[in-house]
């Protein structure tokens, strides 16, 4: 058995305890519980980890564990991590962590919200350890599923309208996923041999060039649509808006990375030649989402809808980077992935903190709040600088790398693309600072709001354990870059491999 | 004889309860549930002990392990139905026909699997007809009411003229092969001009039989007019029982002409899963909600059905089975609350969660499982369908199947919607269902959840359906 079966079984066990629970504090307890178990083993995880990488231990994929489960269909439970899986499990189990004390307040039907939320996190982590394409895509739609419930049942605003969008965008996508999914199946043996879903085995092998190119647009677009690739990301703002706050940071942390992981893991690195054929169309979209994004936030002024629009320039700039095609930028994305994860979480939270208090999530409306609240304050204003790339934070550590990488590429049309990516940072600058000015600065605008506390205990470990996470990786990125470097190699040589085939 | 252990268990339950009827006072009919349901029950586990197989009466009755365990799968389905009808077979106004509704019930259990076993298209007609004409009779139940009589004689009158259309065809067959056993047809099938004609009178026969577009209309009225109990066992064990010797005869008698057969049924599957969910869409009673949803449910069997071969087959039966459970949850749920409150449209179920927790859950896990979320049975069923037609290279009709799960999500949210998301000022009072009620959706449940994770099940289809070709 292995230690990944732990972040399965971990869930489950939480939501026997919650059903089993008999009132408020006790559901609130038995999710703390398991999740920090989560969080514990995700770092032993991480430290396992790097410990068999420095004992040399150089196979692809650690941590395996394969139970056959359709036998006829070659359908498997198979689990293993590479560098990349580990942060993005490390990543998840934070998030999922810090949005259970920033769901404190949950009052009506408490049981149902936190099963939810948990059925949700066993969704994603299940997704990031699966290496079956059948598991990977059944946790997938696992995830997307409870949100439904959490926004519409819990949500504010129009959460009726945002959930059903969301939903229905979020399984649309879904829907070309598992055709992508069926197609990659039925070609996965193009030299013989019993069809697979086994992602490692269809990665050896050549997938024939034609159904190459027919099926990248599926899943690319299908992942894509999770990813807020632009312009399927109308229901990312209003879903976001009308989410309760833990629901925010799970969605805009880790859910929207699924879209972006389930790309670079199954779209580019299983068609590396379709990668290639459709690449530039997906690249001018990528590069369209992130300045649009940007721009998009800066006309808003409800502070969610700003993270919002900022998520889909963030997340697009993910796909940006997979679409380079080299390791350098690639990697950026992964870090990217990370960064923002942490960074909108902690966005998230304290939106719905400030929002808890003052009753209003228009800016005009607020000010001063840096003399009422300071520590949720100077949170913010942490959270703003690691957003426009201040170094030391991950922010830019991430950036950096992007944009590093995509310059290599040595043709006009990446470049120009590069370039245009590259000006969002200055439009984030703009929104993160008038928003910090607004909100923060200046003078208290409502009487009412003099009185206001400052955050409670529960509010505070939410938002240091975040605020740790984006320091950490900000002043010490190179284990985390190292980690996922190594995970990149298969893919990197795959990209390579194809691209002569199709460039001239 | 044992080789017709199933029909004549059958048979011999459907004639002790006359017997039994008989000598029952008006006032003590009510005794007859109990023993009903336990020799029901009796037969179901019965059926699942290692049985014969062989031939009869020359090979017009053939018994195979496939035909065992579709005649089990439909048992459960009927022993399912039978606990969940206690609750409305003990109102006052049912109480003088509780032994009619199980022997007409049984008797149409009885031609099903006459159906399914058949070896000659004559034992299948009989089979089609002992399967139709009692159910008819059931769907008028309440024969005061306007509408359950409209369905009682729309239900007669569509399935006389579907079987005098298959009857039709049936006939050509005869004058093209001169030969009506399955076995001896099969080899003579050469595509000619008449033999297509047969074919497709054929196939219209059984569309009105498992309600495909454009053969459905009758299907809503005739769901909305019949009783509850009797609704699901019409959407879910007749479809079930037509679909599978629908598939049986097209793979083995029709068999040459696959390729006709398979461009028909293209069109079929994506106009019968457009339209059926396109009415789904714009339905408020619940019980033509669930109609219209079955007629798109029909629509994706298809999708297994073109698959071909034993994949094919194992995936429809897997489908089916699934179905059954699935669809049988959502109507126990909305029968026990027609009973109790009268009430049958969604607007009704607002707030429903609130009063009723365990009874919204339950509808909500057989509406996703309709809908095909993991990790519901109802997930795996459409997975296997879809990759049986992708099998076969039919990615376009896929896409359009996977883009109508969608559209077929929205409506099934709608219904979770009212439950679980809105408030209501006069949500639907809580109210304790009976024991009865309560197993028979518990049965439901544990096949929603649990039959997904046992591959073994799929895989015991599948290597039964080997002894098809």
């Amino acid at each position: 058995m292995s230690i990944l079966t732990l972040f399965i079984i971990i869930p489950v066990l939480t939501i026997i305890g919650i059903l089993f629970s008999k009132n408020h504090m006790q559901v609130k307890w038995v999710s703390v519980i398991g999740m920090s178990l989560q969080l514990i083993s995700a770092l032993a995880l991480i430290f396992l980890y790097l410990a068999e990488r420095r004992a040399g231990n150089m196979a692809e994929i650690l941590f395996v564990q394969d139970n056959l489960w359709y036998e006829s269909l070659n359908i498997h439970f198979y689990i293993g991590v590479d560098g990349v899986s580990v942060a993005m499990i490390g990543l998840t189990a934070l998030v999922v962590f810090a949005g259970i004390f920033a769901s404190w307040d949950i009052v009506d039907l408490p049981r149902e919200f936190f099963t939810s939320l948990i059925l949700l996190a066993s969704g994603v982590f299940g997704f990031f350890i699966s290496l079956d394409l059948f598991t990977m895509f059944l946790f997938y739609e696992l995830a997307v599923i409870p949100m439904y419930l959490l926004i519409g049942i819990w949500g504010s605003g129009p959460r009726h309208y945002s959930a059903m969008k969301l939903t229905l965008m979020l399984m649309g996508g879904s829907a070309f996923i598992l055709l992508g999914l069926l197609g990659i199946y039925f070609n996965s043996a193009p030299s013989g041999g019993p069809l697979t879903f086994d992602l490692i085995k269809i990665s050896k092998e050549h997938i024939p060039i034609a159904a190459q190119n027919f099926l990248f647009p599926f899943l690319f677009v299908g992942f894509g649509v999770l990813g807020a690739m632009f312009p399927f990301h109308t229901w990312s703002p209003d879903g976001h808006a009308s989410a309760p706050t833990a629901v925010s940071m799970l969605h805009a942390g880790v859910l929207m990375k699924l879209g972006g992981y389930g790309c670079y893991r199954v779209a580019v690195f299983l068609l590396p030649e379709g990668a290639h054929y459709w690449g530039w169309l997906f690249l001018i979209l990528a590069t369209i989402g992130v300045i649009y994004g940007a721009f998009g936030a800066i006309w808003q002024k409800d502070l969610k809808y700003i993270n919002a629009y900022s998520s889909v320039s963030h997340c697009a700039l993910v796909l940006f980077a997979i679409l380079m095609f080299n390791q350098t930028a690639i990697n950026g994305a992964i870090m990217q992935m990370i960064s923002h994860g942490i960074m909108t979480a902690l966005f998230f939270a304290l939106i719905g903190m400030i929002y808890g208090r003052t009753h209003t999530r228009y800016i005009n409306e607020m000010g001063g709040l840096m003399k009422v609240m300071p520590f949720l304050a100077v949170a913010y204003v942490i959270a703003g600088l690691a957003s426009l790339g201040l170094p030391g934070f991950s922010g830019f550590v991430a950036e950096m790398t992007i944009f590093v990488g995509s310059f290599q590429h040595p043709d006009t049309f990446h470049r120009v693309c590069t370039i245009i990516a590259a000006s969002s940072i200055v439009v984030t600058a703009v929104y993160v600072l008038r928003v910090v000015g607004v909100l923060l600065l200046g003078k208290i605008k409502n009487e009412a709001f003099e009185t206001l506390p400052d955050a409670k205990w529960h509010d505070r470990m939410s938002v240091v354990a975040l605020i740790a996470g984006i320091t950490i990786i900000g002043s010490a990125p190179l284990w985390l870059s190292d980690m996922i470097n190594g995970g990149l190699g298969p893919i990197v040589q795959k990209l390579l491999a194809a691209a002569p085939a199709i460039m001239p | 004889m044992l080789i017709m252990r199933h029909e004549l268990l059958l048979v011999a339950i459907a004639v002790i309860l006359l017997i039994v009827e008989i000598f029952l006072p008006n006032e003590r009919k009510r005794l007859i549930i109990i023993p009903s349901l336990l020799l029901m029950a009796g037969v179901t586990i019965i059926g699942f002990l290692p049985g014969t197989t062989g031939e009869l009466f020359g090979g017009m009755y053939r018994n195979t392990q496939l035909t065992i365990l579709l005649k089990n799968i439909l048992n459960i389905g009927v022993l399912i139905i039978f606990v969940q009808s206690v609750d409305w077979l003990k109102k006052d106004e049912n109480k003088e026909k509780i032994s009619e509704f199980y022997i007409l019930m049984l008797s149409t259990l009885i031609g099903m699997n006459y159906m399914i076993s058949s070896g000659d298209f004559l034992m299948f007609y009989l089979g089609l007809e002992l399967a139709t004409i009692p159910i008819a009779a059931l769907a008028a139940w309440e024969r005061y009411k306007e509408k359950s009589a409209e369905a009682g004689v729309k239900l007669i009158f569509t399935s006389a003229l579907s079987s005098g259309i298959l009857l039709y065809g049936l006939s050509m067959i005869y004058g093209t092969t001169g030969t009506l056993y399955f076995t001896d047809v099969a080899p003579l099938i050469n595509g000619a001009p008449l033999q297509v004609l047969a074919f497709i009178f054929f196939f219209a026969g059984m569309a009105f039989k498992i309600s495909l577009v454009p053969f459905h209309l009758w299907t809503a009225d005739v769901y909305e007019g019949a009783p509850v109990n009797v609704t699901s066992f019409l959407s879910v064990i007749s479809k079930a029982a037509a679909v599978f010797i629908f598939t049986i005869i097209l793979y083995t008698v029709f068999a040459k002409i696959a390729v006709l057969w398979s461009q028909v049924l293209y069109v079929i599957t994506i106009l019968t899963i457009t339209l059926g969910n396109l009415f789904a869409l714009r339905q408020q009673n619940l019980k033509r909600f669930l109609a219209f949803s079955s007629i798109a449910q029909a629509g994706f069997i298809l999708l297994g059905i073109i698959g071909q071969s034993q994949i094919g087959m194992t995936t429809v039966i897997y489908f089916a089975l699934v179905y059954i459970f699935s669809n049988l949850a959502a109507f126990g749920v909305v029968g026990i609350i027609a009973n109790r409150t009268g009430k049958e449209n969604i607007d009704d179920y607002d707030g429903l969660y609130r009063t009723n927790p365990n009874l919204s859950l339950v509808m909500m896990l057989a509406l996703f499982s309709l809908a095909g979320i993991p990790p519901l049975a109802g997930f795996f069923g459409k997975f296997f369908l879809f990759a049986a037609a992708a099998k076969q290279g039919y990615y376009i009709l896929v896409l359009i199947a996977l883009i109508n799960t969608i559209v077929s999500l929205y409506y099934y949210l709608l219904v979770i919607k009212a439950m679980l998301l809105n408030n209501s000022d006069r949500p639907i009072a809580h109210f304790k269902s009976d024991g009865f009620t309560r197993l028979g959706l518990l049965m439901c449940v544990f096949g929603i959840v649990v039959v997904g994770f046992i591959s073994a099940i799929y895989e015991m289809v599948l290597n039964l359906s080997f002894g098809l070709f």
